[in-house]
């Protein structure tokens, strides 16, 4: 368990977080530039001093301001990903590296190698770090923090100075990051797409302060974050298993709920766990069992809840057997089906606008 | 060397000796200098600051007679350092070399300092969060980093140190053998009814030396700059 309940004033800014993430995990700070993501990673790692508040990883306390305890950053063991790498220029790939495994203290539980192989760093050793690509930096950025076998790694951003592409070739990296290591990740992002992929947790920051926080799932539901993405990015993040292929039409079948869905997905194993985005604005809601239409998906529910979304449309909320999807329709549609709490609806979502990554079952339990 | 006279070669040889102690008796407290100058923000900083460049708008001369005052046999410092160590610095070419590094600390520290305002400060954050203690930041990240601005500082306040006059003729005099460097042999020359000639071979050694030390310095930062990638 990582516990953080920090404050710091800074200028005419006001830091105050709290919040905690089970281990293991990967939270995600998520919130607009300035928000103070980047400040409370800096007071977890020991950069930036705190006026109060305390720091904890398991057993460990790194920081207490009411009983005087402040770990030196260099004692903390806690590795960070910098925005910008922060590569020592005088230094060759393979020395970077190897610079936090020397000072490494305790158990070791990854190697050079294991590193190497998992960011694919074989090529890069003798290289000097200016004539790395910005995906090349990154993956040696991480694999030098993970190899001061960090009990805690904190990454701020690390894509951010990413084009398009060369996000998409580190982020496969991250995920095997976070699936074969059980190492706590915080991780910096306004980016959602990022959350989405590599999250356990979210917290969602505003101006300094926690707006809110939780799992992903039950995050994926929230107003704040709807606030901040735009609603059409909002949508709920379910754990789905994966069935087989769908021999006719090559599709995965992916169990959600009570309901499978059909989508394209990378190949998988039957038995994956998998996390899927259902859009609220790609979901179609009926009151009768759907017939004759293209859709491949029709999810079979109860209406739990209705709000307002924009004063023109409605979120509505549908229990689809342990799992809760969102649909957004507009306020005429609401009341033409009569849609209220406890009625039966099926959700309808095209296949092709659904996105499945494996993720696996051991985290959000 | 051949082309050399005997009392030429000795002035050349005697001029390298005291600016090579000279570089060394001042790189250390000049990085300390420049450390606090660019990291440090306290009260009388500067005061520091100024104090540090006061060799540069001193006369030489006036800086020659407080070392006198301060290092000579009845000086503070001069007499307590013969009483304990037996360190004599007047009319020696120890304190030839003091002389010229007390005028070539203020470009040694100025070279240093900007070169340790151009590092930067989130590589040793980085290094701070693998582990390094705070000693181990310096030696294995600033210290490197820095090294372009030590051999810049080091090789300008060398050239310096082959020059330096006024100072040094008024700590430790003019002796042969001893203190007599380059452009006090070329003073000297100069005071010789008929040394006109030698006076110009000495002023063109002292421009091949100043010269070279110069492409010597740009050389280096440049490879520096190549390995650094910059």
């Amino acid at each position: 368990m990582l516990q953080v309940a920090v404050a710091r004033q800074l200028g005419a800014f006001r830091l105050d977080v709290k919040f905690e993430l089970p281990t293991p995990g990967v939270v995600a700070l998520f919130g607009p530039s300035g928000c103070g993501k980047t400040k409370t990673v800096n007071i977890i790692a020991g950069l930036l001093a705190a006026d109060r508040g305390r720091v904890a990883l398991d057993d460990t306390v790194l920081l207490d301001t009411q009983q005087r305890i402040d770990i030196a950053a260099e004692q903390r063991h806690i590795g960070y990903v910098f925005q910008d790498a922060r590569l020592f220029p005088h230094l060759s790939v393979a020395a970077n590296l190897q610079y936090g495994l020397k000072r490494a203290v305790g158990r070791r539980y990854v190697s050079l190698d294991a590193v190497a192989n998992m960011l694919d760093l074989g090529a890069l050793m003798q290289r000097r770090t200016h004539q790395l690509s910005g995906g090349e930096r990154q993956r040696v950025a991480i694999g030098r923090a993970l190899l001061s076998q960090p009990r805690l790694l904190l990454l701020d951003e690390p894509l951010a100075s990413l084009d398009r592409e060369r996000r998409e070739e580190v982020l496969p990296y991250l995920e095997s990051l976070r699936d074969q290591l059980a190492v706590p990740m915080v991780y910096v992002s306004h980016q959602f797409d990022e959350v989405l992929r590599l999250a356990t947790h979210i917290v969602l920051m505003q101006s300094g302060t926690v707006a809110a926080q939780g799992g992903i799932g039950a995050m994926s539901l929230d107003r704040h974050l709807r606030s901040i993405i735009g609603p059409d990015a909002v949508g709920a993040i379910i754990d789905g298993v994966m069935l087989g292929q769908d021999s006719a039409s090559g599709m995965s079948r992916v169990r959600v709920g009570q309901g499978e869905l059909k989508l394209q997905t990378a190949a998988m194993n039957p038995g994956t766990t998998l996390r899927v985005q259902l859009l609220a604005r790609d979901i179609i809601v009926s009151t009768q069992m759907p017939q004759h239409l293209s859709v491949r998906n029709n999810l079979r529910g109860t209406v739990t809840a209705i709000t307002d979304d924009d004063g023109n449309s409605d979120l509505i909320s549908i229990d689809i057997g342990g799992a809760q999807i969102m649909a957004r329709i507009t306020k005429s549609a609401t009341r033409e089906l009569a849609l209220k709490p406890g009625a039966p609806a099926w959700a309808l979502v095209k296949s092709v606008s659904l996105r499945g990554h494996s993720f696996p079952a051991f985290h959000d339990r | 060397m051949m082309w050399l006279s005997p009392s030429e070669s000795e002035s050349l040889s005697l001029s390298l000796s005291v600016a090579t102690r000279s570089v060394a008796f001042s790189l250390p407290p000049a990085i300390l200098a420049a450390w606090i100058l660019t990291r440090r923000r306290f009260i009388g900083r500067t005061l520091l600051d100024a104090m540090v460049h006061l060799p540069l708008v001193l006369p030489p001369v006036a800086v020659g007679y407080v070392l006198l005052l301060l290092f000579g046999t009845r000086g503070p410092i001069g007499s307590w350092l013969e009483r304990l160590f037996g360190i004599e610095l007047i009319f020696t070419r120890n304190g030839a070399a003091l002389a010229t590094a007390v005028m070539s600390f203020p470009l040694m520290v100025r070279a240093i300092r900007i070169s340790l305002e151009n590092i930067d400060r989130g590589l040793e954050e980085a290094a701070c969060t693998l582990g390094a203690g705070a000693f181990d930041r310096f030696a294995t990240v600033t210290l490197p980093l820095l090294l372009p601005g030590l051999l810049a500082g080091a090789i300008t306040a060398f050239s310096a140190a082959l020059g330096e006059f006024g100072a040094v003729i008024t700590f430790v005099s003019n002796i042969p053998g001893e203190t007599r460097t380059l452009p006090l042999a070329l003073y000297s020359a100069l005071q010789e009814p008929g040394g006109e000639y030698a006076a110009a071979r000495l002023a063109v050694l002292s421009l091949v030396l100043g010269l070279g030390g110069l492409l010597l310095s740009e050389w280096f930062a440049r490879r520096v700059r190549r390995i650094l990638g910059r």
